[in-house]
């Protein structure tokens, strides 16, 4: 096991570095956005001298590298300082958005990763008959069509029509679990159907890949039923693919939910980054971009080291 | 007492007494004044105004649009649809836009000036108590006005007390305004909604962080970008605010608020979407409110600078676009076709006998031809978050200017940074104006020559001069002349083509009542629909 910790280590430490660079391509992003914080909060409003008087105000007039440290020495020891906008405390703004978007994300795997999977398993097991391909049709129609059109279908059809569900997932953070499941169902309905596809389509591609492999030929030969062939003996060593395309999608379902906040007017974090990038809230964009730079490398992270441990073979590269 | 009377007086006591207003018994005695009989009185309050009475009670849901997390309670910066709803429902003005487009008290209960206009004097309502019980005094309204005032303000509505000098408490409910010049139009001004009224620190400055107010309702929580609660401020000094609670929910996207009207988790939006509207129309629970606005779509150009510097060639363009047909197309029917002064036809001093220069593309190529050119190759900016389907604008405006020999080239500018980097800095761009409540105000933002805004860089010594001069004229009648013949100017000299003025376009549930009359200030019933409307059942 001390093999994995190192690796694990190792990858944190590299983890670090990468988020220090991505920092700084935020900060050069957001810099060379056309106008600043100052324009982009008076709009139309704008003039010469209130301008001036704000930019004062905000510390615009320091030096970008200058302002680049300051807000690093703060982040280093986790004070994300506050918005330029609103003034208030990015961590206290960030947070109760940031649990929101969590909890959706939550919500959504836990009913797409076992029905992607199990899906996989069967259309595997029955692969090229009927079951498969309309299992093959309907997810791949899911996936290829935009967010937003299937949150607006499923609006349409299960709150307009019938109304089963809220259309709009306001939840406040009062809200007994029950309810915020009941008035959430939609939006982790459509993120379900997004992911769904992809890690089944590897689920299946990953287990066929085996079939071939001379121990399945073996377990074949030896009577051994079809779907304990695939489930015994195919599925745990294809788990390494299968772990990879699960953490992406977990991954995506963090920080790809944007649209479906937007069609849901879900209170997550996606529409906050939107509204700190258009205003140029520089500490607000900088603290949302890295949560989901961190979250893309601890789930990688957890990826590999899942992978690691269901083949032994991985603990040493040769 | 002429039957003509009789009716009028009728129709004015029904209205007065539907606002809420009046009394059952204020009501019947008026009536009988007025020479009704007891029983016909009493008849008449059953029948037409008791159905559309308001009721206490209730809690308000309104799904806004333009509501960002970036949105503060600083009354300098405010600037997005949120915003303005808000804070007319948790904060309050020296003086209000009523729902007839009139000027009415707000905290200040009357006003006066001197004969030359440059000193105001304002009394303020006595009894006005901010939301943590503290009384509402002059010291208050100064330190709230003197937030927009000064070198280190960083409000964006600075220039419009430019010409205040000081501001003093005179006891402890009056103020008084000293301005270097007559500024007749001083109270109109106070409408606007940065002005807001807030408590005054000891230090003169403002507490705006707290969110506190003197408005119909406190706010109980408060999510940016998300939604806030509120509840009814028992203190508030005026009539109406008839709901308990008000809930504004933030509808950003045009799908999910009309999903959310039409499946009842609120119940009112502040914007339907044009290109379905006639859709919310059919459905029998919904009720759409289509008010004509001064927010006015502007095409200005930039007068001192080739080839607009030729009278002529302004002319062309302004007899080369077919408003009728833009209205139609590009909204729906939802704006009134304007004509190229920016005085929209519910502002007072609007002039009524200037005809509206029609379509025209003979007429335009003749005053192509009498600029010396034979055909016009211009580019025109524009960009869909300034206005949806600004650039579908733009192209049509294109194809009804070949006619006359006139190439427009549409832009499509990057949504983000427009006001920045295209408005004021290209020569001929799109833009829309929120609506400002009088001519002077307009005009004094971005057609006076040497105002910051003067989109259109447009020079006029003689329409100058009566900008001045209005400005200072208290007299009505010789006001609503000097704005006659500045409006005629801008339209036969002026820089700018103002294709329409666009229309509020909002919803609500059937069950929700509303005066007869709606403000066209804002959406909403001037963003005053917290405490002007109701639940009618």
């Amino acid at each position: 096991m001390l093999d994995v910790f190192s690796i694990v280590a190792k990858r944190l430490g590299f983890g670090l570095i990468t988020l220090l660079v991505i920092s700084l391509i935020i900060f050069i992003a957001v810099e060379l956005l056309p106008g600043d914080i100052a324009q982009a909060v008076l709009g139309q409003g704008a003039t010469e001298s209130n301008l001036a008087a704000l930019r004062a105000e905000l510390g615009l007039n320091d030096p970008a590298p200058m302002r680049y440290f300051n807000w690093l020495k703060g982040a280093v020891v986790g004070d994300f300082g506050v918005s330029l906008v609103s003034k208030e405390s990015v961590t206290d703004s960030i947070t109760p958005r940031f649990v929101n978007t969590l909890m959706l994300a939550l919500y959504a795997a836990v009913i797409a990763v076992p029905v992607a999977i199990s899906l996989g398993v069967l259309v595997a097991l029955f692969r090229n008959t009927l079951f498969d391909r309309i299992a093959n049709v309907l997810t791949f129609t899911s996936i290829s069509s935009p967010e937003f059109f299937l949150g607006y279908i499923l609006i349409l059809y299960f709150s307009v029509k019938t109304g089963w569900f809220p259309s709009i997932a306001t939840v406040s953070p009062e809200m007994p679990l029950f309810e915020r499941l009941e008035r959430t169902f939609l939006p982790a309905l459509t993120l379900v159907l997004v992911v769904v596809a992809h890690m089944m389509r590897m689920t299946r591609a990953a287990i066929i890949n085996l079939l071939a492999s001379p121990y399945i030929e073996m377990a074949k030969l030896k009577g051994t039923p079809a779907w304990k062939v695939i489930v015994r003996h195919a599925l745990p060593n294809s788990w390494a693919p299968i772990i990879n395309v699960v953490a992406l999608n977990l991954a995506y379902l963090v920080t790809g939910v944007v649209l479906v906040e937007v069609v849901f007017v879900y209170p997550g974090i996606g529409q906050l980054l939107v509204d700190a990038v258009s205003k140029r809230d520089f500490p607000v964009v900088q603290a949302c971009s890295l949560i989901f730079a961190a979250t893309f490398i601890l789930l990688n992270l957890a990826a590999d080291v899942g992978s690691i441990l269901t083949n032994p073979r991985l603990r040493h590269p040769k | 007492m002429t039957d003509h009377l009789k009716r009028e007086i009728k129709e004015a006591l029904i209205r007065d007494a539907k606002t809420g207003s009046m009394s059952r018994r204020q009501f019947l005695t008026y009536s009988m004044a007025a020479g009704m009989s007891v029983s016909a009185a009493s008849g008449l309050w059953t029948s037409d105004v008791s159905a559309a009475t308001p009721k206490q009670g209730g809690k308000f849901r309104i799904g806004v649009h333009d509501s960002n997390t970036s949105d503060t309670f600083d009354p300098g910066t405010y600037v997005s649809v949120g915003q303005i709803q808000l804070s007319h429902t948790h904060r309050s003005y020296l003086t209000e836009i009523t729902p007839e487009n009139g000027l009415g008290p707000d905290m200040a209960t009357e006003w006066s000036a001197t004969p030359d206009a440059a000193t105001w004097t304002f009394k303020l309502a006595e009894n006005a108590t901010f939301h943590d019980g503290r009384k509402f005094t002059a010291k208050d309204a100064i330190a709230s006005l003197n937030h927009h005032r000064g070198e280190s303000s960083t409000s964006a509505v600075k220039s419009l007390l430019d010409s205040v000098v000081d501001i003093k408490a005179d006891g402890e409910y009056t103020i008084v305004i000293e301005l270097n010049q007559g500024f007749a139009d001083l109270p109109w001004v106070m409408t606007d909604y940065h002005f807001v009224m807030l408590p005054a620190k000891d230090d003169g400055t403002i507490e705006w962080e707290s969110g506190i107010g003197a408005g119909p309702y406190k706010i109980v929580s408060h999510e940016p970008g998300i939604g806030t609660e509120l509840v009814k401020h028992d203190g508030w000094h005026r009539e109406g605010a008839y709901f308990d609670e008000i809930q504004f929910i933030t509808l950003n996207d045009p799908n999910a608020r009309q999903t959310a009207l039409i499946t009842g988790e609120v119940d009112s939006i502040t914007s339907v979407d044009l290109k379905t509207m006639a859709l919310m129309q059919r459905n029998p629970d919904i009720l759409v409110d289509n008010i004509p606005s001064g927010s006015a779509i502007t095409l200005p150009m930039f007068t001192d600078q080739a080839p607009f510097d030729n009278v002529d060639v302004r002319l062309a363009l302004k007899y080369a676009i077919d408003r009728d047909e833009l209205v139609e197309k590009i909204m729906f029917g939802t704006a009134t076709a304007g004509d190229d002064y920016h005085v929209s036809p519910g502002m007072p001093y609007a002039p009524t006998d200037i005809e509206r220069r029609p379509y025209d593309p003979d007429k335009a190529a003749f005053h192509l031809k009498k600029a010396g050119l034979s055909s016009l190759d211009i580019e025109l900016s524009a960009a869909d978050s300034v206005l949806p389907g600004a650039v579908d604008m733009c192209v049509l405006y294109s194809e009804q200017a070949k006619k006359a020999g006139i190439n427009i080239k549409p832009v499509r500018e990057a949504n983000d940074g427009y006001w920045s980097d295209v408005w004021l800095k290209k020569p001929f761009v799109f833009v829309k104006w929120g609506a400002r409540p009088t001519p002077d105000q307009m005009f004094s933002i971005a057609y006076k020559d040497d105002a910051p805004w003067n989109e259109s860089h447009w020079q006029n010594a003689r329409f100058n001069e009566l900008l001045l001069e209005a400005k200072a004229e208290l007299d009505d009648t010789l006001r609503a002349e000097m704005y006659h013949e500045m409006c005629q100017l801008a339209r036969d000299d002026g820089g700018t083509v103002i294709p329409f003025f666009a229309n509020f376009v909002y919803a609500r549930n059937k069950n929700i009542g509303h005066g007869e009359a709606v403000s066209s200030a804002w959406e909403n019933d001037g963003a005053r629909s917290a405490h002007r409307w109701w639940f009618a059942s």
